[in-house]
């Protein structure tokens, strides 16, 4: 039956060109959107007396977002370049958010209430250096205190009311670097300090108003300075030396220059390597020695003292001022599962004015940075607020004892995503009760009905919306029949793993991936661990999280093994070795465990699971099993064999040596390799052939073993605009993996990338830019299988004269022939994906992410290397679209409909239970999810079909018989009579 | 461009010539160094009669060479790109709900950053770099209006029509057979025990 119905589906597939498309009332039914920012790196409170309360913070995904202090909601934000990075923020004037970038080059002026950019100014930067941004703190909003930008190796005062450049200072004198711009409150002389070749410090004297140099000071500095610094006061900094192991008072009062050297063996018993902490307080300085954060409280005449100490996993805020000249700072630390946080004032670190412990979830991790707001109670006492950035990158506002609120900000860093499935409901567990009575089911159909005829009003169709996320069942923790609801598995930057219900995208559990090894591994990439549906069905399915410590790739990898269900991790191992490609084997043991190969950097390979059952498996296929590399940077594929069991030192029988099989070497003077991409592994192809309107056969080349490959002139390896048409041009590949055997070579002349491509079945479509016509360009490259072509005679199919089942090898040369097509394309692209469903038989879209961090849904029809000019009648009978010189951007075909994805990096698809519909997720700074039909739900009845005009049709039906029932029988009465 | 404007003096000169007749419609001012220039332009979107369309200049990207270079507007609408290198440069504009040519802009290094601008979808240059949406983006179909030839047009409302036609035509169309016909053809059915409607019933063969 089930085939019949598969028969009869390209009919239906072919009768029109169905787009994504959603009505106005049905978006937020089946998909989702959750906004986020990064991990914050910088906060500014804006708490005023009147007005919303808020709270402005940048982050590492370069955003600048105005936040909700009271429920952590975002006002507006803005996702500056992915080359823009934030170097500071602050407000000016009590009315504009300042922000600093690109290493100090860019200052622009956001409005605080809406986040209207207001101005911008790009300032003089000739070298890297330092940035900073100091925003005079000003209440008289009529008097235009400059701000005072260093950035660039230049020092700038920018009016803050429309970003004028008053006048600029050069500081770009050789081996000069500037560590500190202080400016004492009220006074018009602006200190510069600066080392000189590490060496020597130079104080600086400027006029505030002016910008000219009232006096120079320097002073050599035997020992010679580590670059880390800390102001403590308006005249006062302190550094430590090259050693690590002095620390030097720096004094310029007046612009005289003094040094007071203080070892820090002095201060704290056999001390090691000191560092200086970032929080800024106010006459004082922390300092990390042996593990221990000591407070050092810096004297009149430069003289050091210790006056507490506290553990190391203790995070700080800088001072602030609270009332009657008394600054106050606030501590974070850890202890067990609470975290205490401590208001102490700076001057007497015995009077704490505030002292809160709270219940934190483990899972978030240390605390990494806090940042302090105080408030005046209604008895006029101070009181605290704390924003704390935990290791997760997790954004939490303590106040009173309590979190306030609380943003998963580790999302806005997803690295991988993978889907699992949901239990099953199990006997006895109860289905939540959807429709009470009939007359309430009846009511819901009826506004739906209503709604569809539109003739609802607007409470209706608050209720019919209700309704539908009621009824739909899409929040419930079990699996249901049509795979619509699902975990999505998040890996973040953060080495966090998520997951998220695809219903609602509510996180149901998450886990901070750890190690022995190293305090934080870093998350990598996901895997399917274990998915049992044949054998082992009473254990629960698991994920494999590589990840590694630290950011080399030669650093040791951790394992962690995490059940699916629970959330719980069930083992997890630092390997030991690291971490360069990790392959899944098509190859499962006995309890559905699939076999991964990990290798590391020193070219060899290691099998897991370890245990010897996966070992016999691995090596009855061992002949079999090939992988490859790409050396980017040298333009080298080369393609690897398994060769013996590691030797020597470590007798380790999971690992393994490897033999180079095959390279393809491509010349760096004229190609650099900018993309390569393979299929997915687990797609699935339903038809290996396709039907021409000829009555032909085309037989797809469906193999795994293909590797796309784009390079470009490395001349036009960079920006769109560096090079001229004549300089660049692109070629792209196809290499089989097995031999490396280029089997497909393309070339494009004058066009450059980046590429972005997508690998589905027997075709590639990639994304480039054409720099003649100054358009971008996507070209399709479907390849088929000649060898297969004179299957096409029934008659030897029937008399078994076919190669159909003549092993397919890789030592013959595959027969193939490609065909190509390109068109124009009216948007640059970050990325491409293709919908997958569970069978392949629905057919395909391309799901373009483009610039504008919108997804767009673009049938694969549109790219069809057999679109013509003038389709001939057979031809748009089987569904050919006229080729136009450019693809189709349809608004209604995007399918994150009215959201942009901010800062779009990726797209996953993944199928469900129903062939016609697919998962999408999409991942960035934001995440979007929903659900696609790219053929429609021709397998089941939409949300739209209406119950109700089917019962009314079947009473009217029944109605109708009855009377008729009735009158027939009075007529045969009467003629009975007759 | 720039390139083949120095390599040719046949070329410059033509490309001065123009640079004159082009003068009074300068686009952009620059200035900065010798190889970095500024491109200056401005979004313009015209009132919209679309609820909910509102241009909300705060959510208005400008993007320079495909995610290169990410500015935004002003209040006025004005935008500007530091410290661009002389060369043929691509800025997109995205803003929700509106559709914009990307924008080919040549900076010429020889006529101190003279910029030139073309739409390229539409090939049509500009004299004023003034960014104007092609068209408004509807991301949603909209719901057409109640209708009765839909509902009659439904499979459902096609199966009730065919119900009425039964229903209200066919004892018309007994009327019209032959009372003797009828008759015969009645007489005839209840020979071969053909049951009719009533015995199809089963409350029908209960009350017999």
């Amino acid at each position: 039956m089930a085939i019949r119905v598969f028969l009869l589906l390209p009919v239906f597939l072919s009768s029109a060109i169905v787009s994504f498309s959603l009505y106005e009332d049905q978006a937020g039914l089946a998909d989702w959107h959750q906004r986020y920012i990064g991990k914050v790196k910088h906060a500014v409170f804006h708490t005023q007396k009147t007005g919303r309360k808020r709270v402005i913070v940048s982050t590492e995904e370069n955003v600048v977002a105005s936040l909700d202090l009271r429920h952590g909601e975002i006002f507006w934000r803005h996702v500056l370049g992915t080359k823009d990075a934030i170097d500071g923020v602050g407000i000016a004037l009590g009315k504009y958010v300042i922000t600093l970038s690109s290493e100090g080059s860019t200052l622009r002026a956001w409005n605080l209430p809406d986040g209207q950019m207001v101005w911008e100014t790009a300032l003089h930067s000739a070298h890297h250096s330092k940035s900073l941004l100091s925003v005079p703190i000003n209440l008289k909003v009529d008097k235009d205190y400059p701000i005072t930008v260093f950035g660039g190796g230049y020092l700038h005062a920018v009016s803050a009311l429309d970003g004028e450049v008053l006048w600029e200072k050069d500081f770009t004198a050789e081996g000069f670097e500037v560590q500190r711009v202080l400016q004492p409150l009220g006074s018009t002389v602006i200190y510069v300090l600066g080392f000189v070749n590490l060496s020597e410090a130079v104080v600086y004297q400027i006029d505030s108003k002016s910008g000219e140099v009232l006096a120079q000071k320097s002073m050599a500095f035997p020992g010679g300075f580590s670059g880390e610094i800390s102001s403590v006061s308006s005249d006062k900094v302190v550094v430590l030396d090259s050693t690590k192991s002095i620390l030097v008072t720096i004094g310029f009062l007046d612009g005289d220059i003094s040094f007071q050297k203080t070892p820090i063996s002095d201060l704290v018993e056999d001390s090691g390597n000191a560092e200086i902490l970032s929080p800024l307080l106010s006459n004082m300085l922390a300092v990390k020695v042996n593990k221990r954060t000591v407070f050092v409280k810096v004297g009149g005449e430069g003289k050091l003292e210790v006056v507490d100490s506290l553990s190391d996993e203790t995070a700080m805020s800088d001072s602030l001022a609270v009332a009657d000249d008394q600054e106050a700072f606030a501590s974070v630390h850890h202890e067990g599962s609470k975290i205490h946080l401590m208001v102490k004032l700076v001057n007497e670190l015995d009077n704490v004015l505030l002292r809160e412990t709270i219940e934190m979830d483990q899972h978030r991790g240390r605390v990494h940075k806090v940042f302090m707001n105080n408030y005046i109670r209604t008895d006029r006492s101070n009181g605290f607020r704390a924003l704390i950035v935990m290791e997760d990158h997790s954004l939490l506002l303590l106040q009173q004892g309590a979190i306030v609120w609380s943003r998963e900000e580790g999302l806005a860093s997803v690295t991988d995503v993978t889907t699992a499935e949901l239990p099953v409901e199990k006997d006895g567990v109860s289905v939540a009760k959807v429709e009470h009575t009939l007359f309430e089911w009846l009511k819901g159909h009826v506004l739906k009905l209503k709604g569809s005829l539109l003739l609802a009003s607007p409470e209706d169709v608050v209720a019919i919306q209700e309704l539908r996320v009621k009824s739909s069942g899409k929040n419930k923790l079990t699996r249901d029949h049509n795979g619509f609801r699902k975990l999505i598995l998040a890996l973040t930057r953060g080495g966090k793993l998520f997951a998220l219900h695809t219903g609602d995208g509510r996180i149901v559990w998450s886990m901070l991936l750890k190690s022995q090894a190293c305090e934080r591994p870093n998350g990598i990439s996901l895997y399917q661990w274990q998915v049992p549906h044949h054998h082992a069905m009473d254990k629960n399915p698991s994920v494999l999280v590589v990840g590694r410590c630290g950011s080399d790739s030669s650093a040791p990898g951790v394992l962690s093994f995490v059940d699916v269900y629970t959330g719980k991790e069930i083992t997890s191992s630092d390997i030991g070795h690291s971490v360069v490609q990790v392959l899944p084997l098509p190859f499962t043991d006995s309890t559905e465990q699939r076999l991964h190969l990990i290798a590391d950097t020193v070219g060899h390979v290691h099998l897991y699971p370890k245990t010897s059952e996966a070992l016999s498996i691995f090596q009855r296929e061992f002949q079999n099993i090939y992988w490859y590399t790409v050396e980017a940077d040298d333009g080298i594929i080369r393609g690897h064999v398994m060769k013996s069991s590691c030797s020597g030192e470590t007798a380790d029988e999971y690992c393994f040596t490897t033999r180079e099989l095959w390279t393809v070497v491509f010349p760096s003077e004229s190609e650099k390799i900018i993309s390569t991409l393979t299929r997915k592994s687990n797609e699935v192809v339903h038809t290996q052939a396709k039907v021409n309107t000829d009555q032909d056969l085309l037989y797809k080349y469906v193999s795994k073993n293909l590797l796309f490959v784009a390079t470009v002139s490395p001349k036009g390896a960079g920006e769109i605009g560096s090079v001229t048409p004549e300089e660049s041009s692109l070629v792209v590949y196809l290499i089989d993996t097995i031999t490396g055997r280029i089997l497909h070579r393309l070339s494009h002349q004058g066009c450059q990338g980046p590429v972005h491509a997508v690998f589905s079945e027997n075709w590639v479509v990639y994304h480039y830019f054409n720099l003649r016509a100054h358009k971008y360009e996507v070209t399709v490259v479907e390849i088929y299988d000649q060898s297969r072509a004179e299957n096409k005679n029934v008659w030897k199919l029937i008399l078994g004269k076919h190669n159909l089942t003549a092993p397919i090898t890789s030592y013959s040369r595959p027969e193939v022939f490609t065909k190509s097509q390109s068109y124009f394309f009216a948007q640059s692209v970050k990325t491409i994906a293709v919908t997958s469903t569970a069978k392949g038989i629905t057919s395909k879209q391309l799901l373009i992410g483009t610039i504008g961090d919108q997804i767009l849904a673009l049938d694969k029809r549109f790219v069809d290397p057999r679109r013509t000019l003038n389709p001939s009648q057979a031809e748009k009978e089987e569904g050919i679209i006229p080729l136009t010189d450019s693809l189709p951007i349809i608004p209604q075909s995007y399918v994150t409909h009215s959201h942009r994805v901010e800062g779009l990096r990726g797209i996953v698809t993944a199928p469900s239970k129903l062939e016609s519909t697919t998962h999408v997720f999409a991942y960035g700074v934001d995440l979007f999810y929903t659900r696609l039909a790219p053929s429609k739900t021709y397998d089941s009845l939409t949300d739209d079909f209406s119950y109700a005009l089917l019962l009314i049709t079947i009473v009217v039906l029944v109605a109708a018989i009855y009377i008729t029932w009735a009158l027939s029988e009075k007529k045969e009465l009467s003629e009975k009579w007759r | 461009m720039a390139q083949i404007i120095r390599s040719s003096p046949v070329l410059a000169f033509i490309g001065l010539q123009i640079c004159f007749i082009f003068f009074a419609s300068t686009l952009t001012c620059t200035s900065g160094s010798e190889d970095s220039y500024t491109i200056t332009g401005r979004v313009k979107i015209p009132p919209s009669n679309v609820i909910g369309h509102t241009a909300k200049f705060s959510n208005v990207k400008v993007i320079l060479n495909g995610g290169d270079k990410i500015t935004f507007l002003r209040p006025d609408g004005y935008f500007t790109f530091h410290k661009v290198p002389a060369g043929t440069h691509l800025i997109e504009v995205s803003a929700m709900g509106y559709f914009f040519s990307p924008v080919r802009v040549d900076v010429s290094a020889r006529h101190r950053g003279k910029v030139q601008a073309t739409l390229t979808e539409t090939r049509r240059s500009l004299t004023e770099m003034v960014l104007e949406p092609l068209k408004e983006e509807q991301y949603y179909e909209i719901r057409e209006p109640f209708n009765v030839m839909n509902i009659v047009k439904s499979p459902m409302g096609l199966m009730v029509g065919f119900m009425v036609v039964v229903v209200f035509l066919m004892p018309k169309l007994m009327e019209n057979i032959d009372p003797e016909e009828m008759k015969q053809a009645q007489e005839e059915m209840r020979r071969q025990g053909v049951p009719s409607l009533t015995s199809l019933l089963p409350s029908a063969g209960a009350s017999r």
